[in-house]
């Protein structure tokens, strides 16, 4: 009996260990930390070489495509119905096409977007969402550099040779609620991929980042010492602090990239990366509002949330893990064209 | 002669006739006694005579309710899927109302209704095991300080899950139960409060918690480390002190200076272990009703020191626009 027991509890004892080393989501060895603050406050950034190393080649670059004169005849004497890269030289607008083809579709070619009996056709859906998406991408270019500088994106930055970006979101339908008495709890209680495996609001998305249904307060934390007021509700906070946990896990960081955790809210104690952050909540806003939102009447019903709403951007939709989308190549450069100043 | 000279027990005590205590006159309770060898490794081997009684059964069947409140929810907010129940249990929640029903006695069932209802049986249920202890102290003629050390508990309790929510006006501000739920509501509840780390009383409440386990470690081990002397039998040592007493104090002024009594160091333990949620929940009880920012409250009060930055200042880019942004 004595010894029985002793077995079985060593049984148990192993079978737990063996399930908390392969489902805790632990990272082995070696981890490394860079300090990032001042000496001794913890402020500092772990990485691993081992997801360094699959980050290096997530993030390759696709092969550059000849540079085109922006001189010469113009595309839209080339072309009918440009209505976006109407100041592109004809050279330049089939360099696009070229590298759009190869970011976008390489596997469906130009059939995906073009009807190739007359390329002009805007009866595709996908066309018209290409063009929408053209002028966003040149929008991003000119108008938020606080967010984008220099480096700028392109359409590879988000789709990455797939028709529709790996990293997209829909309004979370909430869980199949059983009805009657049985409690809502604010749909928070469940673990997903966007909350970080926490119990923590399964979708932040939806009150805060679509710039047309909501964009909730996401400062939570009181601005003075002393009340004033019944200010943010814990389920308002625990709404900001999934938002929080999905951009932690979209940028590969972790709270001190940006903040200073002993005053999450101060910003002179927090990080310059935050300001660029602040950026890029405001544009992931605007682009899911003006850009994203209104395609709801263009797209198909398989392209639709399960809900009904169009596909949107988050941070993950560019930056895809690395705390720089393409971890800060420049490919925009290259590609003058989807710089130029957006179409009317 | 056996001694206990071992960390892990060594004696097991069997009596025929077991030891049924103090004769105590009318009062109910079990009269079979069992023997178990597993308890016997790490307490007494002697299980009962029990006494349940009026409020120890009452407080059983209110915890029951709780309970079962608690758990139907979470197996009705996986749509009653036992798979997604023992999957997902450590996340499953029973949250509170949300802040628009403010304090209303009883909000919808499935909006926290049945959050306020497993309170009322837990609370209930814990009362009465409060009572139940006072009054099984009272009846051994003994002193009642395990009823105010479990009373201080609850205190702690009351005030995250009453008291304040009261103050505050909205059961929203309460603890959901759930095991990563209110572990969460704990995470968010310090941030959303400016940094719990900032509240003194956070700071007194941690000082007692970990000086509780010091004082645990300390005594136990002096008392196991003096057993071979008999430095068990604490309460004879106490008014006769032998040999076991004062090996242990001398050890103690050897090694810090001072040592605490064989009588004095339980009233160490007892207050430690009593202050810990006493003053956590002064320090829960002040957040949000009478400061709203601990890291503000703590730069204006000079508690929290300023470090040189790394990096060159950083603006809140939205101080500039109307409504200071978000």
């Amino acid at each position: 009996m004595k010894i029985t027991l002793g077995l079985l509890a060593i049984v148990v004892t192993a079978l737990l260990t063996v399930a908390m080393i392969f489902t805790a989501g632990w990272t082995r060895p070696p981890v490394h930390s860079t300090q990032t603050g001042f000496r001794g406050l913890g402020l500092e950034q772990i990485s691993n070489p081992r997801r360094d190393a699959q980050l290096k080649l997530a993030n390759a670059l696709p092969e550059p495509i000849y540079n085109a004169s922006p001189d010469g005849q113009k595309a839209t004497e080339v072309y009918k119905n440009v209505k976006v890269l109407n100041d592109l030289s004809a050279d330049q607008f089939n360099r696009l096409m070229l590298a759009i083809t190869e970011w976008v579709s390489p596997q469906q070619g130009c059939a995906y977007c073009h009807n190739v009996e007359n390329l002009a056709d805007d009866a595709p859906y996908t066309k018209v969402v290409a063009r929408r998406m053209l002028q966003m991408t040149r929008h991003l270019n000119q108008d938020w550099k606080p967010h984008v500088a220099a480096t700028g994106v392109t359409c590879y930055t988000c789709h990455r040779g797939n028709p529709v970006p790996a990293n997209i979101w829909y309004t979370h339908p909430g869980r199949e609620l059983t009805g009657g008495f049985a409690p809502t709890n604010h749909g928070m209680g469940h673990p997903n991929a966007i909350n970080g495996s926490t119990d923590l609001s399964v979708d932040p998305y939806t009150p805060l980042l679509d710039g047309k249904v909501g964009s909730m307060a996401i400062r939570v934390i009181s601005k003075q010492a002393l009340p004033t007021g019944f200010g943010a509700s814990i389920q308002t906070t625990e709404q900001t602090y999934s938002l929080m946990m999905a951009m932690s896990n979209a940028l590969g960081v972790n709270c001190l990239f940006c903040h200073n955790s002993r005053a999450f809210s101060n910003w002179p104690q927090s990080a310059p990366q935050r300001v660029i952050a602040w950026h890029g909540i405001q544009l992931v806003r605007e682009l899911n509002e003006a850009y994203l939102d209104p395609l709801q009447a263009t797209l198909p019903p398989n392209r639709l949330g399960p809900l009904g709403d169009s596909p949107k951007v988050n941070c993950a939709t560019c930056h895809q893990g690395a705390s720089k989308p393409l971890l800060g190549v420049s490919m925009a450069k290259d590609y003058p064209e989807l710089g130029g100043s957006p179409a009317p | 002669m056996t001694y206990y000279q071992n960390i892990f027990t060594q004696v097991q005590v069997r009596v025929a006739p077991p030891d049924m205590g103090v004769e105590v006159p009318g009062l109910e309770r079990t009269k079979e006694v069992a023997f178990v060898h597993w308890l016997g490794r790490i307490g007494n081997a002697q299980v009962g005579p029990i006494y349940l009684g009026t409020l120890g059964v009452l407080s059983l069947v209110s915890g029951l309710i709780a309970f079962e409140i608690i758990g139907l929810n979470m197996l009705a907010s996986v749509n009653w899927s036992p798979i997604q129940f023992v999957r997902q249990l450590p996340w499953l929640a029973l949250e509170p109302p949300s802040p628009q029903y403010g304090i209303q006695v009883l909000p919808p069932l499935a909006e926290g209704g049945w959050w306020l209802l497993a309170g009322f049986f837990m609370t209930t249920s814990v009362l009465l095991w409060l009572a139940r202890m006072y009054r099984r102290a009272r009846a051994l003629g003994m002193g009642t300080h395990v009823a105010w050390a479990f009373g201080s508990a609850i205190w702690l309790m009351l005030v995250l899950g009453f008291i304040r929510p009261l103050l505050m006006g909205h059961w929203s501000e309460a603890v959901p139960f759930g095991i990563f739920p209110h572990l969460d509501w704990t995470a968010a509840f310090s941030i959303r409060y400016g940094n719990l780390f900032y509240n003194p009383f956070h700071m007194l409440s941690i000082a007692f918690l970990y000086g509780s386990t010091l004082l645990f470690a300390m005594h136990g081990a002096t008392i196991l480390a003096v057993s071979r002397f008999g430095g068990e039998r604490e309460l004879e040592q106490i008014v006769d002190r032998g040999t076991a007493a004062e090996r242990a104090a001398l050890f103690w002024r050897w090694t810090m200076g001072f040592n605490a009594t064989m009588e004095s160091i339980h009233r160490w333990a007892w207050w430690f272990a009593v202050l810990c949620p006493l003053s956590g929940g002064i320090g829960i009880l002040l957040t949000g009703t009478v400061v709203d920012n601990w890291y503000l409250w703590a730069v204006q009060h000079g508690v929290a020191p300023s470090y040189p930055q790394a990096f060159p200042p950083v603006v809140d880019p939205a101080a500039s626009l109307p409504g200071a942004g978000q």
